[in-house]
């Protein structure tokens, strides 16, 4: 794809939150301590494209998330929407922005305000950003927005409570909702993992469908057979930052560092002798306030050597892998 | 959902549930209904006053503190006015002080709670210490002082209480606005790029209503108590009839030393039975639409065992 296409860019994005010491830390001057959720990540984002953000809980997925619809202030680094950094506008100048970037949660059960019917969530929208003109004309938009998202017939849903829709249909209208402003980007935030597994193909193949009209999507999730289901790229991340990046297929069958392998080694296989032996990583995922020096894998890494602990590698390309395939271990050589 | 919120009953959603439950509330609770009762034969005595009151409100009837009798039903005070007439233009008095009152406070409680709920921060700060001054000024004294210095008068009382009355609401309002503002909704909202003023007006203060309104009904309970108290200090407006000023005009005229008890304990018992009415319809209005009293250990008044939610009254 063409460089043009880009329509999101991320770099060297950097978000900290700070831990409060309270007034006994203030007074023995303890030091400041902070959650290091992000540190320098880089993502792009194409038109007609699903990128899969993966990881395990904590690891920063989602305030990169947030980050990116300006819900979080970084600490540096730069969100490029369009080519223009998001980073340093305020909330007047991001209005127009916000109409273009779009965001769906996780859970359908919070996400929906439970005194709002169906067409009032997926108008308020339009009227935030008083678009859409007269009364019908928005409720054409609305109904087109339903139909989108395969609730139809729309009039059977417009009058409805949240808690008269089943778990699939809340998260349709949460989708319709952020579909009504016509975005460039959608954040969908682990979009099926409240959901029951019987429904999660049908609210994954809506998402889809609109990524195939044109819409770049960036997916969160911590289920790497979703990612390499839907997605075309995949990011796997570990303790705020990206330790492999490439394009779904070649980081699903190629992985090239030893925390992705060990996450696709615990997913399930259907043919029984493409079985791995699962490979469970020793410990916990370290506290994100106490980042371990070197690369930030090595303490629960299985085939860590002792300049792990001091060095901390970059994302690149390893010769064992295909254009566009990255990853950041210092054991992968790297092409000359 | 979080782990706490599968031990409380399902959470009623949306407009008609939520209405369902207040009247499922009233119904099985014998003493809110009481209490409304009581509040609606009293408003009804108040509001028709003019119309159904036996005797003239300013008109000798008979005798000087005469007993009760078949004519004069609860008898006669110091001018020789019939009670019942004084009792009903007097609860007229009362009930518009006591609800003008609530509604300064309401205004003010409400507005403060939901600024330093919604806001957080410093505002949060600086408006919860304002609101702990308020606490912990004595109130009668103070509306004691307040009214002796900008004199005796309907429109003062009202607004005296009012400033001193909202610091609860405040309170209960703030937690309950830190609540719903963590919601995903109002998130999703703020990521739409809502304004602060239609999140809160649309997200926001739907949500806490209910709370306000249960509180306001506690709250006119107190702002009657307190008017009856400034009255009978003589602090209250002398052109107007309380209660708490037929009860002071009572014991000026020296009603006890005359044996005349029905001067003072009738009034004193109509005062009673407003609080009391006020007490139980809030209390119950609190425990159905405060979600925090909903939780079986927090909820004195209902305390019981609660199934969990999707399984079978067995479970605990």
């Amino acid at each position: 794809m063409s460089v043009d296409a880009t329509v999101l860019e991320v770099e060297d994005l950097v978000v900290r939150y700070p831990i409060h010491r309270g007034l006994v830390g203030a007074v023995t001057r303890q030091p400041r301590r902070q959650v290091h959720a992000v540190e320098g990540v880089s993502l792009s984002l194409q038109k007609g494209e699903m990128l899969a953000l993966v990881g395990e809980s904590g690891c920063g997925k989602t305030t990169t998330a947030q980050a990116v619809l300006r819900l979080v202030d970084p600490v540096a680094g730069a969100i490029r929407f369009d080519g223009r950094d998001l980073v340093p506008l305020g909330s007047r100048d991001l209005r127009p922005v916000r109409r273009r970037i779009q965001v769906v949660y996780q859970d359908p059960y919070e996400s929906l305000d439970p005194r709002f019917r169906v067409k009032a969530v997926v108008e308020e929208p339009l009227l935030i950003h008083g678009l859409g003109g007269s009364k019908a004309e928005r409720m054409e938009r609305v109904r087109d927005a339903l139909a989108r998202v395969e609730l139809s017939p729309p009039e059977l849903f417009l009058e409805r409570f949240p808690h008269e829709l089943s778990g699939g249909q809340r998260q349709r209208v949460a989708i319709a909702a952020a579909l009504a402003l016509e975005p460039d980007v959608l954040v969908a935030d682990e979009p099926v993992s409240m959901l029951d597994v019987s429904v999660r193909a049908g609210v994954l193949n809506v998402l889809d469908g609109l990524r195939r009209n044109g819409l770049a999507i960036l997916m969160i999730t911590h289920d790497l057979s979703t990612a390499a289901r839907f997605a075309q790229r995949i990011a796997v991340m570990y303790l705020g930052r990206i330790v492999e990046e490439g394009p779904a297929a070649a980081v699903v069958r190629n992985p090239q560092h030893p925390y992705t392998k060990a996450l696709l080694s615990v997913v399930p296989r259907r043919d029984p002798r493409d079985r791995q032996r699962p490979q469970i990583l020793q410990g916990e995922t370290p506290d994100a306030v106490f980042i371990p020096s070197g690369c930030r894998f090595h303490p629960r890494c299985p085939v860590a050597i002792e300049r792990c602990s001091i060095e901390d590698p970059a994302l690149a390309r390893p010769a064992s892998a295909e254009d566009g395939h990255r990853a950041a271990c210092l054991l992968l050589p790297a092409r000359s | 959902m979080s782990e706490a919120s599968l031990l409380i009953e399902a959470p009623p959603e949306g407009g008609q549930n939520r209405r369902g439950f207040v009247l499922h509330t009233l119904r099985h609770r014998p003493a809110a209904v009481i209490g409304a009762t009581i509040l609606v034969l009293v408003a009804l005595g108040a509001i028709l006053a003019q119309w159904i009151a036996p005797y003239p409100l300013h008109q000798q009837v008979g005798p000087v503190f005469a007993h009760p009798s078949w004519h004069h039903l609860l008898g006669l005070d110091d001018g020789g006015i019939d009670m019942v007439t004084l009792l009903m233009w007097g609860a007229r008095v009362s009930l518009v002080v006591g609800f003008a009152a609530t509604l300064v406070s309401m205004a003010i409680g409400g507005a403060v709670g939901v600024l330093a709920g919604y806001f957080g921060g410093w505002v949060d700060t600086v408006l919860m210490r304002i609101t702990d001054y308020f606490l912990v000024l004595p109130d009668v004294p103070l509306m004691i002082v307040v009214a002796a210095i900008w004199g005796p008068s309907l429109f003062h009382i009202i607004i005296v209480i009012g400033i001193l009355l909202w610091t609860s609401t405040a309170r209960v309002i703030r937690a309950q606005v830190k609540s719903v503002r963590e919601r995903v909704y109002v998130k999703r909202a703020r990521a739409l790029g809502a304004g602060h003023t239609r999140i809160v007006f649309t997200h926001v203060l739907p949500q806490v209503a209910p709370l306000l309104i249960a509180n306001t009904v506690l709250t006119v309970a107190v702002a009657i108590f307190d008017e009856t108290a400034l009255s009978f200090l003589g602090l209250g407006d002398p052109s107007t009839t309380s209660l708490g000023k037929v009860i002071e005009n009572a014991f000026q005229r020296a009603a006890i030393s005359a044996g005349a008890w029905w001067a003072i304990v009738w009034p004193g018992v109509l005062v009673t039975l407003i609080i009391l009415g006020c007490s139980l319809v809030g209390g119950a209005l609190e425990d159905a639409l405060n979600p925090r009293l909903r939780v079986a250990h927090l909820g004195a008044r209902t305390f019981r065992l609660r199934p969990l939610v999707g399984r079978g009254q067995d479970a605990l």
